[in-house]
Formats: C-alpha cells, sequence, structure tokens
C-alpha cells in the first residue's frame, strides 16, 4: 500500500481532506460541537494546504494522478493537473470561508450534524470532479454532487423547502441520467472515457459518422447544462434559494453550477476537442445558447425584489460567461471563460454572504427593505457594492478582466457579435446591481435598523462579516493583480498557453 | 484439515442447518450462538471458495464420492460463490438486527413477551432458509435444487406468519400456496428433463445437449415456476403483502435473497443448461422484466405503507433481472459479458440495498409504530442514521453513484449500447428515475417538518447500524468491484466443468 | 399403448386435475389436497421412466426420487395445514380474502 503514501496520490488526500470530517460528522452526536467545528476547520485546512502543495508542484510540472479499477478498464481516476487545480484551488480557499460563515450562520439552530456533514460532503464530491481524470469519474461525482446538495437545499424542513428540493432534483436527476447514457454511450463509440487535452475524438472518426457524434454531443450537453443552468433548464435554480445562505452561496459560487460549467468545459475539451466540435458544428450552437442564457438571465433579474433571486437570476447569467468562453475558438477568449470560473465565484460567494447577513442579522431580505442600510451596516454593502460592480464589469475589480479576455477572444475567433452581447449584458446588469447600490446609499432609512439585540461594535457577527470581506478581497486582487503568474487569471493563460485545456 | 476446497461447500449447508438446531432450544444464548454459527460457518465457506474458484476454476464435489449420473454433485463456481457471499453478509447483517428487533432476547422476554414468539422461532426458520439458499448456490443436480428450493419456500412462508397479524397470517399462506405450486412446476419439468436425458446434473445435461420438444416443453414449465416464485410480473401479486407483513429482518431477506434463490435457478437452466437457446424464449423474459419494472415502479409511487413500497420496488427491481436474458445473448452462440457482469452486480447491489432499506424501514415503523409513510414525517431529524442508510441504499438502487447499482447500471448500458438495443438502454433508464422517483417519496416525507411529530420511542442502535453496514457495502461494491466480476467470469455462459 | 404410457397419461391428468384444483378452488383445504394429487401425478410420470441400462432392471433414479419426493410433500402438506388453520382461526375463514382485513390488527 505503499503507493497510497506516494505524491501521486495527492489528489486522493484532497478529496479525502472533506470526505473523513464528512463521515466522523456524521457519527458524531448533535451536541459535540466543538469537535465538530475542529473537524470542519481541521478538514477545511488540510485541503487548503494540500492544495497548496499541489499548485506548486504543478507550476513546477509535476504529475499527480491517482486510480483505482473499479471495474475490468473502467478506472475511478483522480488527476492533479493545472485546469483540475483552478477549480479544486477555488473550491478550497471558499469552502473554508464557508465553513467558518456557516458555523456563525447556523449557531443554535437544529440538525447541524446533518448539515455540515453533507456540507462537506458536497464539498467532496465537488473536488473530486474538479480532479475527474475521465468521465466515469466525472459522472461519478457529478451525480454524488446532486445527492449530497439535496438535504442542503431541504434543511429547513419547511414546505416551501422540500418543494424546491423537488424541483432541484427533478432537474438534476433527470439531466444526470442523460449524462450516463451520453457516457456510456462515448464509451461505446469511441472504446475511452479518458479526458486529455484536445480532445479524445480522431477528427476522420467523427466526421465519418457525423450525425451520430451530434447526437451523442447533445446527450452529453444535456446532461451538464441542467447545472450549467442553461436556458430554458435554469428554473431550479431561483427556486433552489429556499436554501440557508451558506448553502446558496456554495451552490452558486462553486459548488452544482461550476460543476455544469466545468462539464460544459470537458466536454468541449477534452472529450471532443475544440476543433473538432467546430468542425462538427456544436460548439457554435453553445456558444449561442450561453449568449442567449447571459441576456435572457439579466432580464429576468431586472425588477426582482427579493435580493436572493436577484442575485440567482444573475448566477444564471454569469455562469454562461464560462460556456461562451471556452466554446470560441480561441486561446483568448477560453482564459476569459475559464478565469470567470474562479472571478465569478468570488464575487458571487461575496454576494450572497451580504445577503445572508443582511437577513440574518436584520431580517431584511428585500431590496425595497433596503433604503439606506449602509449606515447601519457599512462593511456589508462596502464589500456587497464592489463585488456587484466587479459583476458589471468595472476595473480594476476582477470581473472586467474577464469581460476583457472575452470581448479580445471573441474578436480574435471572428464573433463581434459576442462583443454585443458582453456590452449588452454589462448594461443589464448595471441596471439591476446599481439600483440596490443607490437604495442602500442614498435613500433615507424608514426607520431604525434594530437587530433586537442591541450589539455594539461589530455591525454583524465577525464569523459572517470577515468571510465576506476575505471574498470580496481576493475578487479586487484578483482584479488588481491579474498580471502575476499566481492570479487566477496567470494560471489560466499558464493552463491555455500549456495547451492543457 | 480440510484439503479438498470444495468441502466447504458442505459446510455451507451444515453451519445454518447445525444453527438453526441450536436455535430450536429457544433460549437466548442458544438463538445467538445458532445465528452465530450460521454467520461464521456460511461467511468463512464464502470466503474460502472463492480463494479456491479463483485459484483452480469451477469445483465439483461429489457427495460421498457418488458422482453423477447417479450420485449427488455439488457445483461451485464464479457465480455460486458471490451469491454465497452476499447470502453471508445480508444473512449476517439480519442476523444481527434479529438479536435487537424482537426485544432483547433476554430469558423473561422470550418466553412472555408478545413477540417472543417472533423471537424464539425466527432463528431457527431463518437459519433453515439460509441453509436452504447457501444449498441452492451450489447445487450442481437437478432434483437436489427441488428439494431445497421446496425447503427455502416452506420456511421463508413460515417466516411471514411469524408477525402477529391477520394480514401477515394470509400473506404468508398465499406465498406458500403460490411456492408449491411454483414447485410443482419445477418437478414436473425436471421429472420431464430426466426422463429425455438420463441425468439430473446440470453439466452432464449440458453436454449431452437437448434434443425434441420434450426438454423444451420441461424447461417452459420449470420456468413459469420459477418465475411465479422470483414474483416476475404478471405473476408478482403474492409477493407485496408477503414481503410488506413479515417481520423487519423476514422481510429483509425475503426481498434480498429468496427471491434470488429462484432467479439462480432460472440462470442455471438458461445459461448454464440451455445455453442461451432459443431466444424467443429470452426475449420474452426481457419483455416481462420490463413490465415489472414499470408496473412495479408505478404502484410503489401509489403505496401508503412504508413496506408495501419497498415490495414493489423489488417487483421492479427484480425485472432488471429477467431484461439480462436477452441481453446475455446478442446473437446466437454469442455472449455478452458486459450484461452479465451487470446483471449479476445488480442482483448483489440490489441485495445489499434492499436489505439495508427493509431493516432501516423496520427502525422507522418500530420508531413510530406505524407502517405508513405519512406517519415517519420529520423522521430523519429523529433517526438520522437510518435515514442515512435509507437514503443510500435507494441511491444504489436507483443506480445513483458511488454504489454497486451505478456500477450495474453501467454495465448493462454498455451492453444494450453495444449491441444497439437502444429499447433496453432507454427503458433501463426511465427505469432508474422511476426508482428515484418512490425513494425520494419516502425521503421527502422523512425530511419534512411541517406535520406535528407523531409519538415516538427511540430504536436500539443495533438496529440503526446493521442497516447502515449493510448500505455502506452496497456503496463499497461501487468502489471496487474488479475482483468480484473477474470472479463471475469463471464457469458461466455454458461454461461449466 | 404400454402399461408405461398408460402411467405417464394416468400421471399427467392426476397433475391436470390436482394443479386446478390448486389454482381454481377457494377453500384452503382443497388447495393442499390439489398440491398433493399433483405431486402424485408427478410420482407416476416418474415411476414410469424409461429403463436406461438393462430394460429390465428399472432405473433406480426415478424411484429414489419418487421417495425423497413424497417426504417433501408431506412436509410441505404439514406446514401449509398448519398454516390453514391459523388462517381460519384468525380470520374465521378457510378462504384468503385480504380485502377484509382490518390494518396491522394485533391478533
Amino acid at each position: 500500500m505503499s503507493y497510497i503514501l506516494a505524491w501521486e496520490a495527492l489528489p486522493l488526500a484532497i478529496v479525502l481532506s472533506s470526505f473523513v470530517p464528512g463521515i466522523a460528522i456524521m457519527f458524531l452526536g448533535e451536541e459535540d460541537r466543538r469537535l465538530r467545528v475542529g473537524l470542519n476547520i481541521a478538514g477545511a485546512t488540510a485541503k487548503l494546504a494540500l492544495v497548496a502543495v499541489m499548485l506548486v508542484g504543478v507550476a513546477a510540472g509535476r504529475e499527480y494522478a491517482w486510480r483505482l479499477e473499479v471495474l475490468p478498464g473502467l478506472e475511478l481516476s483522480l488527476v492533479g493537473d493545472a485546469l483540475a487545480l483552478l477549480f479544486v484551488a477555488l473550491s478550497a480557499v471558499l469552502w473554508f470561508v464557508t465553513t467558518i460563515y456557516a458555523i456563525g450562520y447556523l449557531e443554535g439552530s437544529p440538525n447541524r450534524r446533518r448539515f455540515f456533514a453533507f456540507f462537506s460532503l458536497c464539498v467532496t464530491a465537488t473536488t473530486g470532479l474538479a480532479m475527474a481524470g475521465d468521465l466515469f469519474t466525472f459522472v461519478l461525482f457529478y451525480e454524488a454532487l446532486t445527492w449530497t446538495t439535496y438535504p442542503l437545499v431541504v434543511h429547513r424542513g419547511t414546505p416551501e423547502a422540500i418543494r424546491a428540493g423537488r424541483t432541484y432534483l427533478v432537474y438534476t436527476f433527470a439531466s444526470g441520467a442523460l449524462l450516463v447514457l451520453g457516457a456510456v454511450w462515448f464509451q461505446v463509440e469511441t472504446g475511452t472515457v479518458a479526458f486529455a487535452p484536445g480532445g479524445v475524438l480522431d477528427p476522420e472518426v467523427a466526421a465519418d459518422s457525423a450525425g451520430r457524434f451530434v447526437l451523442l454531443f447533445g446527450v452529453l450537453l444535456a446532461g451538464v447544462s441542467v447545472k450549467a443552468a442553461f436556458f430554458p433548464v435554469h428554473g431550479w435554480l431561483p427556486i433552489a434559494m429556499v436554501a440557508p445562505a451558506p448553502v446558496s452561496a456554495l451552490l452558486h459560487a462553486v459548488a452544482v453550477v461550476k460543476a455544469g460549467a466545468f462539464g460544459v468545459t470537458r466536454l468541449l475539451h477534452s472529450l471532443y476537442g475544440i476543433e473538432v466540435a467546430w468542425q462538427l458544428g456544436v460548439a457554435l450552437p453553445v456558444a449561442l445558447l450561453a449568449a442567449f442564457t447571459i441576456v435572457y438571465g439579466s432580464v429576468r433579474a431586472l425588477g426582482q425584489d427579493d435580493l436572493k433571486r436577484l442575485l440567482a437570476y444573475s448566477t444564471v447569467s454569469q455562469l454562461s460567461y464560462i460556456a461562451l468562453g471556452v466554446a470560441l475558438l480561441a486561446p483568448v477568449a477560453q482564459v476569459g471563460g475559464l478565469v470567470h470560473l474562479v472571478h465569478q465565484g468570488l464575487m458571487k460567494i461575496t454576494l450572497f454572504f451580504c445577503a445572508g447577513m443582511l437577513a440574518e442579522t436584520l431580517g431584511v431580505k428585500k431590496i425595497s427593505e433596503m433604503r439606506g442600510i449602509a449606515q447601519r451596516m457599512p462593511l456589508t454593502m462596502l464589500a456587497f457594492s464592489v463585488a456587484a460592480l466587479g459583476m458589471i464589469g468595472i476595473p480594476p475589480v476582477a470581473g472586467f478582466l474577464s469581460k476583457w479576455y472575452l470581448g479580445m477572444g471573441a474578436i480574435q475567433a471572428g464573433a463581434p457579435w459576442v462583443v454585443g452581447v458582453l456590452l449588452a449584458s454589462s448594461l443589464l446588469n448595471a441596471a439591476y446591481f446599481l439600483p440596490v447600490i443607490r437604495t442602500a446609499y442614498l435613500d433615507d432609512p424608514e426607520g431604525t435598523f434594530d437587530d433586537g439585540t442591541g450589539r455594539r461594535g461589530l455591525e454583524a457577527d465577525w464569523r459572517l462579516l470577515v468571510p465576506a470581506i476575505v471574498t470580496v478581497l481576493l475578487a479586487l486582487g484578483s482584479g488588481v493583480l491579474g498580471g502575476f503568474g499566481w492570479s487566477p487569471l496567470g494560471w489560466t493563460e499558464f493552463i491555455v498557453d500549456r495547451g492543457a485545456l | 484439515m480440510i484439503r479438498d476446497p470444495a468441502h466447504w461447500s458442505v459446510l455451507a449447508v451444515m453451519a445454518p442447518l447445525v444453527g438453526a438446531l441450536v436455535a430450536l432450544r429457544g433460549r437466548p444464548v442458544a438463538l445467538r450462538a445458532g445465528l452465530l454459527l450460521g454467520a461464521l460457518g456460511s461467511g468463512g465457506a464464502a470466503w474460502s471458495l472463492a480463494r479456491a474458484v479463483r485459484a483452480e476454476g469451477p469445483l465439483v464435489y461429489p457427495l460421498a464420492g457418488w458422482g453423477a449420473p447417479l450420485g449427488i454433485e455439488l457445483l461451485v463456481d464464479g457465480f455460486s460463490v458471490v451469491m454465497l457471499a452476499v447470502t453471508a453478509l445480508v444473512g449476517t447483517g439480519a442476523s444481527y438486527y434479529a438479536t435487537a428487533y424482537f426485544g432483547d432476547l433476554s430469558e423473561a422476554s422470550v418466553r412472555e413477551s408478545p413477540a417472543g414468539r417472533g423471537a424464539r422461532y425466527f432463528a431457527p426458520l431463518w437459519l433453515l432458509l439460509w441453509a436452504s439458499l447457501n444449498g441452492i448456490f451450489v447445487s450442481g443436480d437437478l432434483f437436489n435444487l427441488y428439494v431445497l428450493l421446496e425447503i427455502l419456500g416452506l420456511s421463508a412462508a413460515a417466516v411471514v406468519t411469524l408477525a402477529v397479524t391477520s394480514k401477515a397470517t394470509v400473506a404468508g399462506m398465499r406465498y406458500l400456496l403460490v411456492s408449491l405450486a411454483g414447485s410443482l412446476l419445477f418437478l414436473l419439468g425436471v421429472a420431464l428433463l430426466y426422463i429425455a436425458g438420463g441425468t439430473l446434473a446440470i453439466g452432464t445435461l449440458a453436454e449431452a445437449g437437448l434434443e425434441g420438444p420434450l426438454p423444451l416443453v420441461a424447461l417452459a414449465l420449470m420456468t413459469v415456476g420459477l418465475a411465479a416464485k422470483t414474483a416476475l410480473f404478471p405473476l408478482h401479486g403474492w409477493l407485496p403483502p408477503a414481503h410488506a407483513a413479515a417481520p423487519a429482518p423476514g422481510s429483509a431477506v425475503l426481498s434480498a435473497l429468496v427471491v434470488k434463490g429462484s432467479f439462480f435457478i432460472l440462470v442455471r437452466l438458461w445459461v448454464d443448461l440451455h445455453g442461451g437457446g432459443t431466444r424467443e424464449a429470452l426475449l420474452l423474459l426481457g419483455f416481462l422484466g420490463a413490465g415489472a419494472l414499470l408496473w412495479g415502479s408505478l404502484l410503489a409511487l401509489r403505496q401508503r405503507s412504508l413496506k408495501r413500497l419497498i415490495a414493489y420496488s423489488t417487483v421492479a427491481q427484480l425485472g432488471y433481472l429477467f431484461i439480462l436474458f436477452p441481453l446475455l445473448y446478442p446473437v446466437a452462440g454469442g455472449w455478452s459479458a458486459d450484461a452479465w457482469a451487470g446483471g449479476v452486480v445488480h442482483a448483489l447491489a440490489h441485495a445489499l440495498a434492499k436489505a439495508a432499506m427493509f431493516l432501516a424501514a423496520g427502525s422507522m415503523t418500530y420508531a413510530v409504530a406505524r407502517d405508513d409513510i405519512r406517519a415517519i414525517s420529520g423522521i430523519a431529524h429523529r433517526l438520522p442514521m437510518t435515514f442515512f442508510a435509507f437514503g443510500l441504499g435507494g441511491l444504489s438502487l436507483a443506480g445513483i453513484p458511488p454504489s454497486g447499482g451505478f456500477v450495474a447500471k453501467w454495465l448493462l448500458l454498455r451492453a444494450a449500447i453495444e449491441q444497439g438495443a437502444w429499447g433496453w438502454a432507454i427503458l433501463m433508464t426511465a427505469g432508474g428515475l422511476l426508482t428515484l422517483a418512490y425513494v425520494l417519496m419516502v425521503l421527502r416525507h422523512a425530511l419534512d417538518r411541517s406535520e406535528t411529530p407523531p409519538s415516538f420511542r427511540p430504536a436500539p442502535r443495533r438496529l440503526e447500524w446493521a442497516a447502515m453496514a449493510l448500505a455502506l457495502l452496497a456503496v463499497a461494491l461501487g468502489v471496487r468491484a474488479t475482483e468480484l466480476i473477474e470472479l463471475l467470469a469463471i464457469g458461466s455462459g455454458g461454461r461449466l466443468p | 399403448m404400454t402399461p408405461l404410457d398408460l402411467y405417464t397419461l394416468a400421471g399427467a391428468v392426476l397433475f391436470a386435475l390436482g394443479f386446478h384444483a390448486l389454482l381454481g378452488r377457494a377453500h384452503l383445504l382443497w388447495k393442499v389436497l390439489g398440491v398433493n394429487v399433483a405431486a402424485g401425478g408427478i410420482f407416476l410420470i416418474l415411476l414410469a421412466a424409461p429403463p436406461r441400462l438393462d430394460p429390465a432392471v428399472a432405473d433406480p433414479v426415478p424411484q429414489a426420487m419418487v421417495l425423497t419426493g413424497i417426504v417433501v410433500a408431506v412436509a410441505a402438506t404439514a406446514v401449509a395445514l398448519g398454516i390453514a388453520l391459523r388462517v381460519t382461526a384468525r380470520t374465521g375463514l378457510p378462504f384468503l380474502d385480504e380485502d377484509h382485513l382490518e390494518e396491522d390488527d394485533p391478533a
């Protein structure tokens, strides 16, 4: 068993660093609060440390791969390459801050044991999916992500939550079934399920039976598009908002929706290969669908009064930047799309942290209740505003870089219409985010915001406030320091330049 | 001590049988000792036989040294071994569960409590059942199979009637009659096959080849009989009331194992004896399996009783095992290793997952003292581990990873798509979604906190742990199934010695 | 028609009669008797199995099967009668009628 201890097993260790605490928590008592928190923090810290080690290793050209044969010829394969790391690092960082946030948020509420157990399992599925070295492993974690998230979505156990959970499962399991069918079909057609940079599909084979491969692409795309929240299968996302704030934050920034966007990336780049995808004529529909979803989500976000619903439709829109970027046949656009995986995550989690703080501290859930709230919660609203400006694409916040690279890449790829989509979307972003900021800063409060506790000092529990400030600083830093190699942008360029996509 | 590894196959039958005799003493220590003996003997036999079959291939053991055609031969191949192993695992889990389910088995409770009859007679009956199951898995002789099948049917029906309700008594009686009818058809088939082939040994009969109409008539009779015992649609009507009414550990072994006993014999007939001949018959079995999958799932969705829902789910899941038959032989003389591995892994995963679900359901109904899906509202907050075990088992059943059910689904889908059999592929995918629908219906109620919690008594920890252990085994099957599949390839597909 | 054929034919008829009673009759005693008659039919068919090696010597295997089969049938009858008696005691009727049972009545 010595190979378990070898460096190659680092991906396994990263997966286990959240799996083991998750299982252990399940066996603890509900009242073992200190042990539970300790396990959570220890796991999250260990994951961060392991990911850091792997980052350094991959930058130095090391390869990490761990495999376990499940069936003759089918492996559970975890690979720590540059692309996987982009996603894994994001999950590790955001898991850490969200854990702290969740501990503060759920203080004193029932069923925390179940919550934190599934929370850890959900992150386990996400990291496993990020490092999946083949389609079989990807499908395994993709489906596992669905059921580990369900208890989180219905955590409150209210009829509304139960209904939302049902909608969530109908969408995700139906698409999951298609993904499994497509994955098996892919294996039968090509004899492999491995992911490889540039795809595993032989262009000539693909051209010979183009019709079949187009249909297969459709099945696989249908499989991943629900979690990627493409129009018209985005409907579950706004409904799933009923979940507690840390869950929404994790769902919208890292776990579920990113799994879908990452799946689209894997499908286009690691299975079909972007060139073969364009040759078959399947990449353009993906780009068009993503473009439409960008505009559609933004339009739906307009006029929402419920803050979390507004953020949810914003996610629908922002998420499709990733798919749009990676579907274009220009490295710069692919950089823009991929880096948005991280940038959107940092900005969106900040927004959700802030929304959760408003709801938890003051009971404010609607935008119309936010008049002048910046006076009461200045730091929260500052973080919110910076993240929102980033979403609009105002420099120097990270979102600007994503849009810039997307636009440049679109022109390079000979698709100038994308620039139009980006402009329209930015205007719409401004149209739904700026009124929120204006309400919070410029309107007069209707009464005094009183949380009834007579709290002095910090405007909210520090366990809620600090994570939001950390993530907004990260979003800001990613934008300002985008030129450095270790920034998300630098790393993404490293991926694309290396041909590791 | 034991030189010929095939001796272990005798132990697999004898250990539970002796255990049953010990348990008949009725004292708590005797009940525990009997169950322990059955578990250790079955587990040890499965383990040793697995090693021997891996090393030496299929084993043939002539009882008392007298081989075919006159003597009785035991036959152990890869399929036998995995069925023995899963029986040992599920059996051990159910036995452990039973030691807490019927009260604490203390001297006084065995004698006096209302559940005392269950406590006293479950162990011996179940051990007898266990012995006959193990016997079926190691038999290479048709008449021997008949006798064991009859013991299986009698002890299984008796287990159903251990529950102290009129429903259970009536359901057990019906089960017994169906079982007897099935055995009669099987025995008639055995008689005709003997007249046609002059031997009862499956291997010898297969080598001789079956010619003329008589063997086909025999096969048809035996298949109908076994299909009734396996509750193949549309002969499934007896199963839901019987499996739902039995005491929980009984329900678990009935749904997980007993129906697999007659399925095992069907495989011996259509794979090992007849080698995929008569493709129309295989297709018919497949169509009936499809009907079972759809009809069983739809009825499961309509149930109000938790245990009946799980029982209908068994009817549906058994459908997959019959869809296996047409997939096994893509063309005359062909053989799909994927379908074979997928089908058997499905049977194993179903055994583990279904047992876990029935045991978990038993804990839930124990806690709320009612078998009603609405009564378990909010139970996820009271019995989190039981809820988790039920969920894991249900997900495995639906083929959601990581689980044995997922691995099985992957293999079966691959077999179907490779053969261009898209109808089967889509049907199996739809079956998975239907399974999810009824599993999630239960989970949703269990999580629902809006209704007032019903009266509640905590379930003993042992009940919770036994269900959890089996559910985790169903999951583990989806992480590592290589050795199992290699084992399955030994002896199957008409390559018996 | 040889005597053996006659046995076979009689066996088939008995099997059909017994099986018909098992499926068609509602009374539990009829059903249990049907099982026995049908089993008897099968035993006749087995007894009439043609000799295998020496035409003058009966094939011992079917004889052994019949003997074992009788034992099995006796055991099955005993269990079936036992449960049938309990059905009658519980429901008051010697029939299978699940529709009129109360939900989970503790007997």
